[in-house]
Protein backbone atom coordinates (compact mmCIF):
# COMPACT_ATOMS: atom_id res chain seq x y z
CA UNK A 1 0.00 0.00 0.00
CA UNK A 2 2.94 2.50 1.02
CA UNK A 3 4.39 1.31 -2.19
CA UNK A 4 1.59 2.66 -4.10
CA UNK A 5 1.26 5.39 -2.31
CA UNK A 6 4.87 6.70 -2.93
CA UNK A 7 4.12 5.64 -6.51
CA UNK A 8 1.81 7.79 -6.92
CA UNK A 9 3.44 10.56 -5.22
CA UNK A 10 5.64 10.30 -8.23
CA UNK A 11 2.97 10.33 -10.44
CA UNK A 12 1.96 13.58 -9.53
CA UNK A 13 5.53 14.96 -8.75
CA UNK A 14 6.36 14.25 -12.50
CA UNK A 15 3.32 15.36 -14.20
CA UNK A 16 3.90 19.01 -15.52
CA UNK A 17 0.23 20.17 -16.12
CA UNK A 18 -0.73 22.91 -13.63
CA UNK A 19 -3.68 21.11 -12.60
CA UNK A 20 -1.78 18.65 -10.13
CA UNK A 21 -0.62 21.66 -7.30
CA UNK A 22 -4.58 22.82 -7.78
CA UNK A 23 -5.70 19.08 -6.86
CA UNK A 24 -3.19 19.25 -4.39
CA UNK A 25 -4.50 22.40 -2.83
CA UNK A 26 -7.87 21.70 -3.46
CA UNK A 27 -7.76 18.16 -1.47
CA UNK A 28 -5.78 19.76 1.60
CA UNK A 29 -8.10 22.41 2.19
CA UNK A 30 -10.67 20.21 1.75
CA UNK A 31 -9.79 17.65 4.21
CA UNK A 32 -9.77 21.11 6.57
CA UNK A 33 -12.75 21.36 7.68
CA UNK A 34 -12.97 17.82 8.45
CA UNK A 35 -10.45 17.89 10.47
CA UNK A 36 -11.41 20.91 12.32
CA UNK A 37 -14.97 19.29 12.98
CA UNK A 38 -13.64 16.70 14.35
CA UNK A 39 -10.90 18.35 16.96
CA UNK A 40 -14.01 20.76 17.62
CA UNK A 41 -14.71 18.20 20.06
CA UNK A 42 -11.05 18.52 22.18
CA UNK A 43 -10.88 22.70 23.09
CA UNK A 44 -7.23 22.46 21.12
CA UNK A 45 -6.51 25.10 19.14
CA UNK A 46 -6.78 23.61 15.68
CA UNK A 47 -4.76 24.47 13.01
CA UNK A 48 -5.32 25.33 9.64
CA UNK A 49 -3.02 23.62 6.56
CA UNK A 50 -4.19 25.35 3.98
CA UNK A 51 -3.76 28.25 5.49
CA UNK A 52 0.28 27.38 6.56
CA UNK A 53 0.47 25.94 3.02
CA UNK A 54 -0.38 28.86 1.49
CA UNK A 55 2.00 31.27 3.43
CA UNK A 56 4.72 29.00 2.58
CA UNK A 57 3.93 28.89 -0.44
CA UNK A 58 2.40 32.65 -1.23
CA UNK A 59 3.94 36.11 -1.28
CA UNK A 60 3.82 38.29 1.41
CA UNK A 61 4.02 41.86 2.55
CA UNK A 62 6.83 41.02 5.78
CA UNK A 63 9.11 37.98 5.88
CA UNK A 64 7.64 36.07 8.47
CA UNK A 65 10.61 34.43 9.81
CA UNK A 66 9.06 32.37 13.58
CA UNK A 67 7.06 33.24 16.22
CA UNK A 68 9.32 34.11 19.50
CA UNK A 69 7.40 34.40 22.70
CA UNK A 70 3.93 34.25 20.71
CA UNK A 71 5.24 37.32 19.07
CA UNK A 72 5.71 36.88 14.98
CA UNK A 73 9.32 38.16 14.31
CA UNK A 74 9.56 39.65 10.65
CA UNK A 75 11.56 41.30 8.35
CA UNK A 76 9.17 44.18 7.72
CA UNK A 77 9.34 45.43 3.46
CA UNK A 78 8.73 48.29 1.85
CA UNK A 79 5.51 48.39 0.31
CA UNK A 80 5.66 50.84 -2.89
CA UNK A 81 2.30 51.64 -4.37
CA UNK A 82 1.69 54.09 -7.51
CA UNK A 83 -1.82 55.28 -7.57
CA UNK A 84 -1.77 58.92 -8.09
CA UNK A 85 1.58 59.16 -6.58
CA UNK A 86 4.10 57.01 -5.08
CA UNK A 87 3.25 55.47 -1.40
CA UNK A 88 6.27 54.07 0.37
CA UNK A 89 5.24 51.91 3.78
CA UNK A 90 5.55 49.37 5.69
CA UNK A 91 2.29 46.41 6.13
CA UNK A 92 1.44 48.02 9.67
CA UNK A 93 1.09 51.62 8.51
CA UNK A 94 -1.28 50.81 5.70
CA UNK A 95 -3.94 51.78 7.50
CA UNK A 96 -2.54 55.31 7.84
CA UNK A 97 -1.84 55.29 3.85
CA UNK A 98 -5.22 54.65 2.62
CA UNK A 99 -4.60 50.67 1.94
CA UNK A 100 -5.99 47.45 3.37
CA UNK A 101 -5.51 43.67 2.46
CA UNK A 102 -7.72 42.15 0.60
CA UNK A 103 -9.15 38.06 0.69
CA UNK A 104 -6.18 37.30 -1.08
CA UNK A 105 -3.81 39.19 1.08
CA UNK A 106 -3.16 41.70 -1.29
CA UNK A 107 -2.91 45.52 -1.32
CA UNK A 108 -6.14 48.17 -2.16
CA UNK A 109 -7.35 50.90 -1.90
CA UNK A 110 -9.31 50.81 0.96
CA UNK A 111 -11.79 53.41 0.04
CA UNK A 112 -12.55 52.00 -3.63
CA UNK A 113 -11.44 48.13 -3.27
CA UNK A 114 -9.42 48.38 -6.59
CA UNK A 115 -5.91 47.11 -6.83
CA UNK A 116 -3.40 49.98 -7.22
CA UNK A 117 0.33 49.40 -9.40
CA UNK A 118 1.48 47.86 -6.75
CA UNK A 119 5.75 47.23 -7.01
CA UNK A 120 6.15 46.43 -2.98
CA UNK A 121 9.46 44.76 -2.40
CA UNK A 122 7.67 42.13 -0.90
CA UNK A 123 8.86 38.25 0.34
CA UNK A 124 9.87 36.61 -2.83
CA UNK A 125 11.15 40.00 -4.36
CA UNK A 126 13.13 40.45 -1.59
CA UNK A 127 14.15 36.71 -2.44
CA UNK A 128 14.83 37.31 -5.60
CA UNK A 129 17.19 40.49 -4.56
CA UNK A 130 18.96 38.26 -2.50
CA UNK A 131 19.48 35.06 -4.85
CA UNK A 132 20.58 37.36 -7.45
CA UNK A 133 23.22 39.19 -5.65
CA UNK A 134 24.83 35.93 -4.24
CA UNK A 135 24.42 34.61 -8.11
CA UNK A 136 26.12 37.74 -9.37
CA UNK A 137 28.97 37.30 -6.72
CA UNK A 138 29.50 33.76 -7.18
CA UNK A 139 29.42 34.16 -11.20
CA UNK A 140 32.05 37.09 -10.71
CA UNK A 141 34.48 35.73 -8.11
CA UNK A 142 34.72 32.55 -10.43
CA UNK A 143 35.58 35.20 -13.59
CA UNK A 144 37.92 36.54 -11.55
CA UNK A 145 39.85 33.65 -10.81
CA UNK A 146 40.09 33.42 -14.66
CA UNK A 147 41.27 36.46 -15.02
CA UNK A 148 43.44 36.50 -12.28
CA UNK A 149 45.00 32.75 -13.30
CA UNK A 150 46.12 31.02 -16.29
CA UNK A 151 43.49 28.37 -17.22
CA UNK A 152 46.16 27.70 -19.53
CA UNK A 153 48.61 25.78 -17.13
CA UNK A 154 46.67 25.68 -13.68
CA UNK A 155 43.43 23.52 -12.83
CA UNK A 156 40.56 25.68 -10.72
CA UNK A 157 40.36 26.27 -7.47
CA UNK A 158 37.83 26.50 -5.03
CA UNK A 159 34.68 28.63 -6.14
CA UNK A 160 35.81 28.15 -9.68
CA UNK A 161 36.64 24.19 -9.46
CA UNK A 162 32.86 24.18 -8.23
CA UNK A 163 31.15 26.40 -10.80
CA UNK A 164 33.14 25.62 -13.54
CA UNK A 165 31.51 21.97 -14.42
CA UNK A 166 28.49 23.47 -14.00
CA UNK A 167 28.73 26.44 -16.59
CA UNK A 168 30.72 24.07 -19.15
CA UNK A 169 27.41 21.74 -18.86
CA UNK A 170 25.26 24.43 -19.85
CA UNK A 171 28.15 25.65 -22.06
CA UNK A 172 28.46 21.95 -23.84
CA UNK A 173 24.51 21.95 -24.02
CA UNK A 174 24.52 24.96 -26.23
CA UNK A 175 27.04 24.31 -28.30
CA UNK A 176 25.32 20.83 -29.11
CA UNK A 177 21.71 21.91 -29.74
CA UNK A 178 22.36 25.32 -31.12
CA UNK A 179 24.83 25.33 -33.82
CA UNK A 180 27.60 27.25 -34.67
CA UNK A 181 27.09 30.49 -33.23
CA UNK A 182 25.95 29.45 -30.04
CA UNK A 183 28.54 31.42 -28.54
CA UNK A 184 26.00 34.41 -28.30
CA UNK A 185 23.04 32.38 -26.53
CA UNK A 186 25.45 30.10 -24.30
CA UNK A 187 25.32 33.05 -21.55
CA UNK A 188 21.39 33.21 -21.22
CA UNK A 189 20.93 29.64 -20.83
CA UNK A 190 24.30 29.24 -18.28
CA UNK A 191 22.07 32.27 -16.63
CA UNK A 192 19.14 30.75 -17.07
CA UNK A 193 20.17 27.37 -15.40
CA UNK A 194 22.45 28.79 -12.52
CA UNK A 195 19.31 31.09 -11.46
CA UNK A 196 16.78 28.69 -11.52
CA UNK A 197 18.97 25.75 -10.13
CA UNK A 198 19.92 28.04 -7.21
CA UNK A 199 16.46 29.40 -6.21
CA UNK A 200 15.36 26.11 -6.59
CA UNK A 201 17.93 24.48 -4.04
CA UNK A 202 17.19 28.32 -2.03
CA UNK A 203 13.38 27.07 -2.30
CA UNK A 204 14.30 23.88 -0.61
CA UNK A 205 16.19 25.70 2.27
CA UNK A 206 13.15 25.58 4.81
CA UNK A 207 14.79 28.62 7.14
CA UNK A 208 15.61 32.37 6.08
CA UNK A 209 17.54 33.29 2.86
CA UNK A 210 15.41 30.25 1.62
CA UNK A 211 11.89 29.41 1.95
CA UNK A 212 10.68 31.60 -0.84
CA UNK A 213 8.87 30.09 -3.45
CA UNK A 214 10.38 31.68 -5.98
CA UNK A 215 10.52 29.35 -8.77
CA UNK A 216 7.31 28.01 -8.11
CA UNK A 217 5.47 31.26 -8.55
CA UNK A 218 3.70 31.96 -11.85
CA UNK A 219 5.61 35.35 -12.35
CA UNK A 220 8.90 34.12 -11.70
CA UNK A 221 8.67 31.20 -14.43
CA UNK A 222 6.73 33.24 -16.95
CA UNK A 223 9.27 35.90 -17.09
CA UNK A 224 12.15 33.39 -17.01
CA UNK A 225 10.00 31.76 -20.12
CA UNK A 226 9.18 35.23 -21.93
CA UNK A 227 13.36 35.99 -22.07
CA UNK A 228 13.39 32.78 -23.90
CA UNK A 229 10.48 33.62 -26.10
CA UNK A 230 11.66 36.58 -27.13
CA UNK A 231 15.45 35.37 -27.23
CA UNK A 232 14.55 32.93 -29.43
CA UNK A 233 11.86 34.98 -31.73
CA UNK A 234 14.33 38.07 -32.21
CA UNK A 235 16.61 35.31 -33.28
CA UNK A 236 14.63 33.80 -35.72
CA UNK A 237 16.78 33.18 -39.22
CA UNK A 238 14.62 33.31 -42.75
CA UNK A 239 14.33 29.32 -42.32
CA UNK A 240 12.66 29.60 -39.11
CA UNK A 241 9.44 32.58 -40.27
CA UNK A 242 9.55 30.72 -43.87
CA UNK A 243 8.98 27.21 -41.97
CA UNK A 244 6.28 29.19 -39.66
CA UNK A 245 4.47 30.85 -42.45
CA UNK A 246 5.09 29.16 -45.57
CA UNK A 247 5.76 25.57 -44.53
CA UNK A 248 6.70 22.95 -47.18
CA UNK A 249 3.13 21.10 -47.46
CA UNK A 250 0.38 20.11 -49.29
CA UNK A 251 -1.16 22.79 -50.72
CA UNK A 252 -4.43 22.16 -48.91
CA UNK A 253 -2.33 22.55 -45.58
CA UNK A 254 -1.38 25.58 -46.16
CA UNK A 255 -3.66 27.75 -44.69
CA UNK A 256 -4.26 25.87 -41.67
CA UNK A 257 -0.13 24.93 -41.03
CA UNK A 258 0.82 28.87 -40.19
CA UNK A 259 -2.27 28.83 -37.35
CA UNK A 260 -0.49 26.10 -36.02
CA UNK A 261 2.81 27.07 -36.28
CA UNK A 262 2.28 30.37 -34.47
CA UNK A 263 0.10 28.87 -31.60
CA UNK A 264 2.94 26.30 -31.52
CA UNK A 265 5.39 29.39 -30.80
CA UNK A 266 3.57 30.83 -28.29
CA UNK A 267 2.28 27.80 -26.52
CA UNK A 268 6.13 27.03 -26.13
CA UNK A 269 6.64 29.34 -22.98
CA UNK A 270 3.34 28.26 -21.85
CA UNK A 271 4.84 25.34 -21.28
CA UNK A 272 8.28 26.29 -19.88
CA UNK A 273 6.24 28.66 -17.55
CA UNK A 274 3.96 25.88 -16.38
CA UNK A 275 6.47 23.10 -16.18
CA UNK A 276 8.34 24.70 -13.76
CA UNK A 277 6.04 26.58 -11.72
CA UNK A 278 3.66 23.63 -11.39
CA UNK A 279 7.04 20.75 -10.52
CA UNK A 280 8.38 23.13 -7.85
CA UNK A 281 5.06 23.72 -6.01
CA UNK A 282 3.84 20.34 -6.04
CA UNK A 283 7.43 19.76 -4.50
CA UNK A 284 6.77 22.32 -1.82
CA UNK A 285 3.26 21.64 -1.32
CA UNK A 286 4.12 18.26 -0.62
CA UNK A 287 6.71 18.49 1.72
CA UNK A 288 4.55 21.16 3.70
CA UNK A 289 1.92 18.32 3.81
CA UNK A 290 3.67 15.86 4.99
CA UNK A 291 5.38 18.21 8.21
CA UNK A 292 1.81 19.06 8.75
CA UNK A 293 0.57 15.54 9.05
CA UNK A 294 2.37 15.34 12.44
CA UNK A 295 0.67 18.50 13.74
CA UNK A 296 -2.64 17.63 12.71
CA UNK A 297 -2.44 14.12 13.99
CA UNK A 298 -1.17 15.71 17.80
CA UNK A 299 -4.30 15.41 18.81
CA UNK A 300 -5.21 11.47 17.89
CA UNK A 301 -3.32 10.05 20.84
CA UNK A 302 0.27 9.07 21.38
CA UNK A 303 -0.07 6.10 19.46
CA UNK A 304 -1.49 7.24 16.23
CA UNK A 305 0.50 10.62 16.09
CA UNK A 306 3.71 9.03 17.14
CA UNK A 307 3.29 6.28 14.54
CA UNK A 308 2.30 8.93 11.96
CA UNK A 309 5.49 11.48 12.90
CA UNK A 310 7.43 8.56 11.54
CA UNK A 311 5.54 7.88 8.39
CA UNK A 312 5.73 11.45 7.80
CA UNK A 313 9.23 12.11 8.55
CA UNK A 314 9.99 9.20 6.60
CA UNK A 315 8.14 10.43 3.48
CA UNK A 316 9.63 13.78 4.42
CA UNK A 317 12.95 12.86 4.17
CA UNK A 318 12.45 11.16 0.64
CA UNK A 319 10.45 13.93 -0.68
CA UNK A 320 13.44 16.29 0.45
CA UNK A 321 15.96 14.44 -1.61
CA UNK A 322 13.65 13.50 -4.68
CA UNK A 323 12.89 17.99 -4.43
CA UNK A 324 16.77 17.93 -4.38
CA UNK A 325 16.74 15.86 -7.92
CA UNK A 326 13.82 17.77 -9.64
CA UNK A 327 15.08 21.18 -8.40
CA UNK A 328 18.50 19.91 -10.73
CA UNK A 329 16.78 18.29 -13.25
CA UNK A 330 13.74 21.22 -13.50
CA UNK A 331 16.82 23.96 -14.04
CA UNK A 332 18.47 21.23 -16.70
CA UNK A 333 15.01 20.68 -18.68
CA UNK A 334 14.21 24.31 -18.82
CA UNK A 335 17.89 24.99 -20.32
CA UNK A 336 17.64 22.15 -22.89
CA UNK A 337 14.57 22.95 -24.31
CA UNK A 338 15.20 26.67 -23.89
CA UNK A 339 18.14 25.71 -25.95
CA UNK A 340 16.36 23.41 -28.07
CA UNK A 341 14.19 26.23 -29.16
CA UNK A 342 16.96 28.97 -29.90
CA UNK A 343 19.03 25.82 -32.23
CA UNK A 344 15.37 25.56 -34.21
CA UNK A 345 15.37 29.37 -34.43
CA UNK A 346 18.86 29.31 -36.12
CA UNK A 347 17.98 27.16 -38.19
CA UNK A 348 20.00 27.50 -41.54
CA UNK A 349 18.62 26.88 -45.28
CA UNK A 350 19.75 23.90 -46.33
CA UNK B 1 -7.03 32.08 -7.68
CA UNK B 2 -3.97 33.74 -6.92
CA UNK B 3 -1.18 31.10 -7.20
CA UNK B 4 -2.22 30.78 -10.89
CA UNK B 5 -2.47 34.84 -11.91
CA UNK B 6 0.94 36.22 -12.15
CA UNK B 7 1.28 39.62 -9.67
CA UNK B 8 2.28 42.97 -11.54
CA UNK B 9 4.98 43.50 -9.00
CA UNK B 10 6.40 40.55 -8.95
CA UNK B 11 6.60 40.31 -12.90
CA UNK B 12 8.00 44.13 -12.70
CA UNK B 13 10.93 42.76 -9.89
CA UNK B 14 11.92 39.95 -11.65
CA UNK B 15 12.28 41.61 -15.27
CA UNK B 16 14.25 44.35 -14.06
CA UNK B 17 16.63 41.95 -12.10
CA UNK B 18 17.09 39.12 -13.98
CA UNK B 19 17.51 41.31 -16.74
CA UNK B 20 20.14 43.96 -14.94
CA UNK B 21 21.66 40.07 -13.32
CA UNK B 22 21.90 39.10 -17.09
CA UNK B 23 23.53 41.75 -18.82
CA UNK B 24 26.14 42.14 -15.87
CA UNK B 25 27.26 38.46 -16.40
CA UNK B 26 26.72 37.93 -20.22
CA UNK B 27 29.05 41.11 -19.88
CA UNK B 28 31.74 39.73 -17.16
CA UNK B 29 30.91 36.61 -16.38
CA UNK B 30 29.82 34.00 -18.21
CA UNK B 31 31.91 34.86 -21.13
CA UNK B 32 35.18 35.27 -19.38
CA UNK B 33 34.95 31.53 -17.91
CA UNK B 34 33.39 29.64 -21.15
CA UNK B 35 35.80 31.40 -23.10
CA UNK B 36 39.23 30.63 -20.94
CA UNK B 37 37.82 26.78 -20.37
CA UNK B 38 37.23 26.52 -24.16
CA UNK B 39 40.92 27.73 -25.05
CA UNK B 40 42.03 25.23 -22.03
CA UNK B 41 39.93 22.49 -23.92
CA UNK B 42 41.91 23.86 -27.18
CA UNK B 43 44.81 23.56 -25.70
CA UNK B 44 44.38 19.97 -23.75
CA UNK B 45 42.88 18.75 -27.36
CA UNK B 46 46.05 20.10 -29.15
CA UNK B 47 48.40 18.50 -26.52
CA UNK B 48 46.93 15.29 -26.75
CA UNK B 49 47.28 15.44 -30.80
CA UNK B 50 50.91 15.90 -29.54
CA UNK B 51 51.73 13.64 -27.98
CA UNK B 52 49.89 10.75 -30.36
CA UNK B 53 52.33 12.57 -33.00
CA UNK B 54 55.50 12.31 -30.33
CA UNK B 55 54.67 8.67 -29.30
CA UNK B 56 54.46 7.76 -33.08
CA UNK B 57 57.70 9.25 -34.05
CA UNK B 58 58.82 7.83 -30.87
CA UNK B 59 57.94 4.15 -32.22
CA UNK B 60 59.52 4.55 -35.81
CA UNK B 61 62.41 6.11 -33.87
CA UNK B 62 62.81 2.80 -31.74
CA UNK B 63 62.66 0.77 -34.73
CA UNK B 64 65.08 3.10 -36.35
CA UNK B 65 67.06 2.53 -33.34
CA UNK B 66 67.15 -1.21 -33.54
CA UNK B 67 68.12 -1.66 -37.34
CA UNK B 68 70.73 0.42 -36.58
CA UNK B 69 71.75 -1.69 -33.50
CA UNK B 70 71.31 -4.77 -35.74
CA UNK B 71 73.51 -2.84 -38.82
CA UNK B 72 76.18 -2.77 -35.96
CA UNK B 73 76.12 -5.60 -34.57
CA UNK B 74 77.10 -7.04 -38.04
CA UNK B 75 79.62 -4.98 -38.73
CA UNK B 76 80.91 -5.20 -35.56
CA UNK B 77 81.07 -9.18 -36.69
CA UNK B 78 82.37 -8.43 -39.90
CA UNK B 79 85.62 -6.43 -38.76
CA UNK B 80 86.31 -9.10 -35.87
CA UNK B 81 86.04 -11.70 -38.60
CA UNK B 82 87.99 -9.64 -41.20
CA UNK B 83 90.48 -8.90 -37.85
CA UNK B 84 91.25 -12.40 -37.38
CA UNK B 85 91.54 -13.33 -40.98
CA UNK B 86 94.33 -10.38 -40.99
CA UNK B 87 95.75 -11.88 -37.93
CA UNK B 88 96.11 -15.55 -39.30
CA UNK B 89 97.74 -13.78 -42.94
CA UNK B 90 99.95 -11.76 -40.76
CA UNK B 91 101.15 -15.07 -38.78
CA UNK B 92 101.63 -17.03 -41.78
CA UNK B 93 103.20 -14.31 -43.76
CA UNK B 94 105.58 -13.79 -40.41
CA UNK B 95 105.99 -17.92 -40.35
CA UNK B 96 106.64 -17.84 -43.89
CA UNK B 97 109.27 -14.93 -43.88
CA UNK B 98 111.12 -16.33 -40.70
CA UNK B 99 111.40 -19.59 -42.73
CA UNK B 100 112.95 -18.08 -45.70
CA UNK B 101 115.31 -16.10 -43.21
CA UNK B 102 116.71 -19.40 -41.96
CA UNK B 103 116.82 -20.95 -44.90
CA UNK B 104 118.75 -17.98 -46.36
CA UNK B 105 121.06 -17.82 -42.97
CA UNK B 106 121.53 -21.96 -43.63
CA UNK B 107 122.37 -21.54 -47.03
CA UNK B 108 124.92 -18.78 -46.19
CA UNK B 109 126.45 -20.38 -43.34
CA UNK B 110 126.63 -23.79 -45.42
CA UNK B 111 128.85 -21.49 -47.80
CA UNK B 112 130.84 -19.96 -44.77
CA UNK B 113 131.35 -23.51 -43.66
CA UNK B 114 132.22 -25.08 -47.15
CA UNK B 115 135.12 -22.12 -48.02
CA UNK B 116 136.40 -22.65 -44.60
CA UNK B 117 136.78 -26.45 -44.77
CA UNK B 118 138.36 -25.65 -48.45
CA UNK B 119 140.59 -23.09 -46.89
CA UNK B 120 141.55 -25.05 -43.78
CA UNK B 121 142.33 -28.00 -46.44
CA UNK B 122 144.61 -25.94 -48.16
CA UNK B 123 146.08 -24.99 -45.20
CA UNK B 124 146.38 -29.03 -44.35
CA UNK B 125 147.48 -29.10 -47.82
CA UNK B 126 150.41 -26.79 -47.61
CA UNK B 127 151.73 -27.50 -44.02
CA UNK B 128 151.41 -31.50 -45.32
CA UNK B 129 154.10 -29.86 -48.15
CA UNK B 130 155.94 -28.04 -46.07
CA UNK B 131 155.98 -31.11 -43.73
CA UNK B 132 157.11 -33.51 -46.88
CA UNK B 133 159.86 -31.21 -48.22
CA UNK B 134 161.16 -30.89 -44.48
CA UNK B 135 161.21 -34.64 -44.19
CA UNK B 136 162.82 -34.76 -47.60
CA UNK B 137 165.50 -32.35 -46.30
CA UNK B 138 165.86 -34.37 -43.54
CA UNK B 139 166.08 -37.72 -45.43
CA UNK B 140 168.60 -36.39 -47.95
CA UNK B 141 170.73 -34.63 -45.39
CA UNK B 142 170.80 -38.01 -44.19
CA UNK B 143 171.48 -40.09 -47.05
CA UNK B 144 174.09 -37.17 -48.30
CA UNK B 145 176.03 -37.59 -45.44
CA UNK B 146 178.97 -39.57 -46.39
CA UNK B 147 181.41 -38.78 -49.47
CA UNK B 148 180.71 -41.74 -51.12
CA UNK B 149 176.79 -41.06 -51.17
CA UNK B 150 177.09 -37.38 -52.21
CA UNK B 151 178.89 -38.28 -55.42
CA UNK B 152 176.71 -41.33 -56.28
CA UNK B 153 173.74 -39.07 -55.96
CA UNK B 154 175.69 -36.30 -57.96
CA UNK B 155 176.27 -38.87 -60.55
CA UNK B 156 173.01 -40.00 -60.19
CA UNK B 157 171.49 -35.99 -60.83
CA UNK B 158 174.31 -35.18 -63.91
CA UNK B 159 172.53 -38.11 -65.57
CA UNK B 160 169.36 -37.20 -65.28
CA UNK B 161 170.15 -33.65 -66.15
CA UNK B 162 172.53 -35.19 -69.26
CA UNK B 163 169.54 -37.53 -70.61
CA UNK B 164 166.50 -34.86 -69.81
CA UNK B 165 169.93 -32.38 -71.66
CA UNK B 166 170.09 -35.30 -74.85
CA UNK B 167 166.09 -35.47 -74.82
CA UNK B 168 166.06 -31.97 -75.83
Amino acid sequence: MILTFLISLLLLQADPSAQVPQDDITAVSQDTPVILSESEESAEADIDVGEIIFEHIGDEYEWHITEWKGKPVAIPLPCIVIEDGVHVFTLHHAAENGYALNEDGKLVNAATGKRPIDLSVTKNVLALIMSSLLLLVVVLFTARWYKKHDALKEAPTGLAAAMEPLVMMVHQMARENIGPDYRRFSPYLCMAFLWILLNNFLGILPFFPGGANLTGNIAITLVLALFTFFIVNLNGTRHYYKEIFNPEVPAFLKPIMPVIEVFSAFMKPVSLTIRLFANMLAGHIMILSMVCIIFIMAKYGPLLSGGMTVVSVLFGVFLDALECLVAFIQAYVFTMLSSIYIGLARAQDE
Amino acid sequence: MNLVTPDFGLLFWMVVIFGLVFFLLAKFGFPVITDMVDKRSAKIAQSLKDADEIQARMASWKVEQKQMLEEARREQAAILREAAETKSKIVADAKAQARAEAEKILSEAKVQIEAEKESALRDVRREVALLSVQVAEKVLRHELSDEGNQRAFIDELVDEASKAQMHS
